[in-house]
Order: C-alpha cells, then structure tokens, then sequence
C-alpha cells in the first residue's frame, strides 16, 4: 500500500473560492467582526494563562486558530436562532453574547460564573441566549440539535438551529443519525463541521476513509457536498447569511465542512507535539485573524485604527480576568440545588438527599 | 387521587394509550414519537388510535435510531415540547444510554437550572415472556442510579394511568418502565380523568409478620405468595414500590417497624437491584426494629434464558418466595 504524503495532505488545502467579491459589508461591520475574532483569541490567551497558573481544575480545550467560523456564523444568526457548539465551546458562547466575564467566571468554577460553577469549561450553557449548550461526549448533541429545530419547525417559528461540531464526530454512529433525521424531516438546521484536521491527537486523515470528513458523507443523506475555508470569516459569514436564509425559508438542512486549523494540542494537557512544524507553519501563515487585518488593510483600514482596536479588546480581556478571579467560590449549598425544576435534588419522597 | 365515578376493567396495554390521550388532549405540547408508534400502534399495540385522535403533527414514527431520536425529544423538551419516547425494549436503552444518563439526566443540573427537560421515556421492560437476553431485562435500576431521573413501574392498569399522567405533568425526565408479561392483565380503572403522585408506594395487603416490597411484575408474584404464606398462618403485609425515584423508603420503614421482616421480591438480576438500596436504607435507619436479617429474592447474576423451563426458574416466582420467606421465619 503506498503511503500517503501526511504533510501534503495536512497543508493547507482549500477550496479555490476566496471571498465573495460582491460580498458588500460596511467597514464598521467588517471592523466588528474584527474585533470579536480578537475577543475570542484574547479570551483563549487569558484562559492559556489561568490554566499555566493553576486556576483552572480538569482542563480547557481552546479553539485558538479556529474563531472564523464562530465569528462569522455569529455575525449572520439572529439572536433567537439556536446555537449547540462542543466542549471546543468558548468562541461560541461568546459569539451568543455572553459576558467574557462570566464565562471566564464558570471556566475557574467561581460564583460570578455563568453557571454557577456547576457546569465549567466543557458545558457553557446560555438558554435564554439561544445557546442550547456546549455538548462534552462527542456526536451527542448532533442529535439534541435535532430537537431544536424540529421545534422550531413545528410550533411554525422560523428559528434557525446551528449546530457546531469538530471533525471527530463524523465517525460516530450519532453524526450519521442526526443528518438521516434533518433530511427525512426537512428540519431547519446547519450543520457546521470545524475540521481542524485532529481528532483529539490523532490526524484525521488516519481515522477515515474519506478526504472531507463531514462533506464527503453529505451525499449518503441527500445533501449537497459543501467545503469553505474556515479561517477567511468573510467567506464563512457569505456563505452563513445565505445559508441561513435558506434554511430559514424552509428549503432543509444544511452540512458544510469549514476547513481550520488548532493551534494547540487537544486539552491544555497537550502540547501537540505530534504536529509536523512544516503543518503548523503553513497554517499560522493562514491564521485567521492575519487574513483578515491585512483583508481590511486592502480594503483601505488604517492600521492604526487596527490595532487601536487590538489594544482596547487586550484591555478588557484584561479587567475581565480581574472580575473573573476577583469572584470568590460558590456558596457550598449550590451543590445540593437544582437537579429537579423544584430547585431540590432529593431521590426520596420526603425531598432528602 | 381516583374520581369519584366509578371504575371500569381496562387492561395493561389499553391502559397506556389511555393514558397518553389523556394527557395529549389536556396539553397541546404533549406529543409522542417512537419506532412504529403512529401508523402501527406500536409493537406491543400499546399506542393504539392515537395517531388516529391527534394526527401527524403530534405522533411520530421515527427510524431505527434511538439515540437520534430520544436526542431529538431531548432539544425539542428543552424548547417548548413536553415529549413521550418509546424505547421498544428497554434493552435498547443501552444505545442511547449516553442521551439519558449524560445529556438528559445532567442537563438541568450542570446548566444550574436553566433549562428543565420535561420528557417521559416509555418502555417495555422485563423478562417472563421468553424473548430472550437481550430483550428481557429488567433495567428500571440502570435508571435509579443515575441523579436527575425519575424511575416508575407500575403493576397494575390503574396505577398506569394514573403514573404516567403524572409523569407526563412532570417537569423533570421520567423513565416509565411498562412490563411486557403484564401487558395483557386486566384490572379496575377510574373512569374519567385519572391522575396519580410519583413517589408513593401502595400497601397492597396489610398484614403483621412480614413486609414484602415489590414492583412491577414482581408485584403480583409477591401477592400469590401472601396467599400461600396465609395457607400456613403467615400474614404477609405487600408493599408496592411503584416508583424507584423518588423512593416511597417511609412506607417501608412503618411497614417493617410493624413486623419486624424485611423481604425485597426483585426481577433484576442480584447485584445492585433496588432491593439493595431498600435493605440499605432499612438497616442504616430502622435496625434494631428489625427481628432477622432482611432478605433480598432476585433473579440469580445470571443472563435471563429463552425457553419457559430455565426462564422459570431464575425469575423469582410466587413458590419461590413463599419458600424463602417460609424458611426465614421458621428458623
């Protein structure tokens, strides 16, 4: 059996579609964009940080090098559409609108935190955003999107669900019955796949028979093979305003593969030492946030105005990691609270724990 | 909580269509998917006319894909739905196992009470009917050692009706576990609307010198018991559990201060049966109420056989326990 050439198959290797040039987007929008994609990666330094120092207990998996496509998707989805992203979750919590704070607040278990320290990194959660959840056992929540949207489709609102998940859940038997249940039913749902070319630690192109993990696997299902190139966000952002659209107009399901790339290990327990340095040089050249600084250099930015814009975001990140480690720990009690929607957690009768 | 009209005999398995539409027709967001569900009535006919009554938009026939489509419930119940799911067999629980005790089990908890997850999960449980091992269990304690789930399994058509409407008011995830070999019993049931409190055991046979607790299927072989135990001056008092969680342990406990004799009639194989956590709770809190030492009857750690004559003899059956609690008390 011939080997295949890992390296070139691991470069990047993108769809030739570069951005949409009738794409017509304001500065000031393009500048928001901008902003949060800086938000995001500021966050996953600040978390890299308190992790390094021992704030955070299990772990913390970062999505550095992959905000394109929760900034895009964010920037196009209204914001009573549904959103279910994976324990790879930060980018997309923020993209729902939740305090950095609070989120950072969570992620270090404090009483500032969005879920009161109950839930942690791997299950950010912000229902009356939208954001139905950050699912931690892979594929699962392909299926909970499901449910979103059928609800939606059947109480007749035209609520979107979009539904993110990493390259690793295409092998799991959930990923195949979730996008057979979405075509049979019609239901109003994306799904996004982030394939950042690693399932946990292992090469994705180890792991399954197909080139396109998630696209390939469109056609059993009915549905058109889509790829893009998830870290140009003008490209992901096209490609979710119509996509949305679309779907919102009742036309079906869609899946896209977005094409990334993890700048780091898997968990903050991983240095991704595994990673050919050719790969990784390739893909920081491709890293989204460059593409677009000098994207909005060539559409006549003033640089300065750039990293005006980097300064302020690096500031409150800053004073959102003060507020978040200023927050003491949970009241205690908070542990026996909420199983059951009384508020109470008793498996007896009487209410007893 | 029956009316005060009067009862008419209904049978296990029209008990649960009752049920369902009594409860779909109350609350428009009640609605009900499964495999063959809808146009077939269900595998067991226990979802018969209700496509019939509520039409496509509220029962649904779902593919073979059990964690795709409890998943499905799962969204749809935290967004406004109030679903009923039938799992086939409750053996098939062990594919969507990651829905129930990860996702829908956990889901309010983690998010600090965000969201509820107002779902019931139907499915027909136990052995008896010679289907063999992997589609005889007896899983209701797969669910009762999972925090966040309610576990119900009723004995009787009445209890039925009334356990699964207030299953579906809940607005917490229950597992309703319907025994296949009690399918075709019949029993009194209210008429009119008829519902019933998770949580309460039902002492079925009041009696002085012993207490045997049972559920579901068990429950009936326990009352041929007493009977047998009556033949020979033994008054056996008969507690149905009816629920796992919550767990009804108060009914127990006055139970056993009363006689002294714990019995647990378990169709579960031995080890972690709920008749562990019930001898448990016993000892920890009534022990020296207590004359000998509780004793657990179970089917033995084994897989359930298919043919009748080995099925026979590993469910614990009315001889069975009349022989054990017989032994016990004569030592």
């Amino acid at each position: 059996m011939p080997k295949p050439d890992r390296y070139a198959m691991r470069a990047p290797r993108l769809p030739a579609k570069v951005a949409d040039p009738e794409l017509d987007l304001t500065i000031d929008f393009r500048l928001g964009i901008y902003e949060k994609l800086h938000e995001m990666r500021q966050f996953s330094v600040a978390i890299n940080k308190m992790f390094l120092s021992g704030l955070i207990r299990g772990s913390a998996h970062l999505s550095t090098g992959m905000e394109a496509i929760a900034a895009g998707f964010g920037a196009a989805l209204r914001s009573d559409d549904y959103v279910l992203a994976t324990y790879r979750g930060h980018a997309h919590t923020i993209a729902k609108g939740v305090p950095i704070d609070e989120i950072m607040a969570e992620i270090i278990g404090r009483k500032h935190g969005m879920l009161d320290g109950k839930g942690g990194s791997l299950h950010l959660t912000s229902v009356e955003r939208g954001h139905l959840g950050s699912f931690a056992i892979v594929g699962a929540h392909l299926t909970i999107a499901c449910g979103s949207a059928w609800s939606a489709q059947m109480r007749g609102s035209d609520q979107v669900t979009v539904c993110f998940f990493g390259d690793g859940a295409t092998n799991i038997g959930a990923f195949h019955e979730a996008l057979n249940l979405a075509a049979v039913w019609k239901l109003p749902i994306i799904f996004v796949c982030e394939n950042n070319l690693y399932m946990e630690y292992t090469p994705v192109d180890m792991q399954t028979a197909v080139k396109y993990p998630a696209a390939d696997r469109a056609s059993s299902y009915g549905l058109e093979k889509l790829v893009l190139d998830g870290n140009d966000v003008d490209v992901v952002f096209d490609f979710a305003q119509r996509a949305i659209a679309s779907v919102r107009a009742g036309k079906g399901p869609l899946l896209v593969e977005a094409l990334t790339y993890r700048q780091g290990g898997h968990s903050r327990a991983d240095p991704g030492e595994y990673r050919p340095p050719v790969e990784i040089a390739a893909w920081m050249a491709h890293d989204p946030i460059i593409i677009y600084h000098q994207r909005l250099l060539a559409l006549g930015v003033d640089e300065r105005e750039l990293v005006g814009i980097e300064k302020a975001v690096v500031e409150r990140v800053i004073a959102a990691s003060e507020v978040a480690t200023a927050s003491g720990f949970p009241d205690p009690d908070i542990a026996f609270k909420d199983l059951w929607s009384d508020g109470s957690s008793g498996w007896k009768k009487d209410g007893t724990i | 909580m029956a009316s005060d009209e009067g009862f008419s005999d209904l049978n296990y398995r029209n008990a649960v269509a009752r049920g369902i539409s009594q409860e779909m027709r109350r609350d428009t967001s009640v609605v009900l998917l499964g495999e063959d569900v809808a146009n077939a009535g269900g595998v067991f006919k226990t979802t018969v006319g209700i496509l019939d009554e509520f039409g496509p938009t509220r029962v649904f026939d779902t593919p073979i894909s059990e964690q795709g489509f409890l998943g499905m419930a799962m969204g749809a119940a935290m967004t406004g739905f109030r679903p009923i799911v039938e799992i086939m067999f409750s053996d098939f629980l062990a594919v969507c196992w990651d829905i129930v005790a990860n996702q829908i089990a956990k889901t309010r908890y983690m998010t600090a009470g965000q969201v509820s997850i107002p779902i019931v999960i139907r499915t027909a449980n136990g052995g008896g009917v010679g289907f063999g091992a992997q589609h005889s269990q007896s899983l209701e304690n797969w669910a009762m050692m999972i925090p966040g789930l309610k576990v119900v399994a009723p004995s009787n058509p009445a209890d039925v009706v009334g356990l699964l409407a207030a299953a579906i008011r809940d607005p917490d995830p229950v597992l309703f576990f319907e025994h296949k070999a009690l399918f075709a019993s019949t029993g009194p049931v209210p008429d009119g609307e008829h519902v019933d409190e998770l949580g309460t055991a039902k002492t079925l046979r009041v009696g002085t010198d012993c207490t045997i607790v049972a559920l579901a299927a068990m429950v009936p072989v326990a009352l041929n018991a007493a009977k047998l135990l009556a033949e020979i001056g033994i008054d056996a008092e008969v507690i149905d559990l009816r629920c796992l969680v919550p767990l009804d342990i108060e009914s127990v406990k006055s139970s056993t201060a009363k006689t002294a004799k714990l019995f647990t009639v378990e169709e579960n194989p031995r080890l972690c049966g709920w008749g562990a956590e019930v001898v448990s709770q016993i000892v920890e809190e009534s022990f020296f109420a207590l004359e000998i030492a509780p004793i657990r009857i179970s089917t033995p750690h084994i897989p359930l056989a298919a043919s009748r004559s080995l099925e026979e003899v590993q469910i614990p059956s009315a001889q069975r326990v009349f022989d054990v609690i017989r032994s016990a008390l004569e030592r």
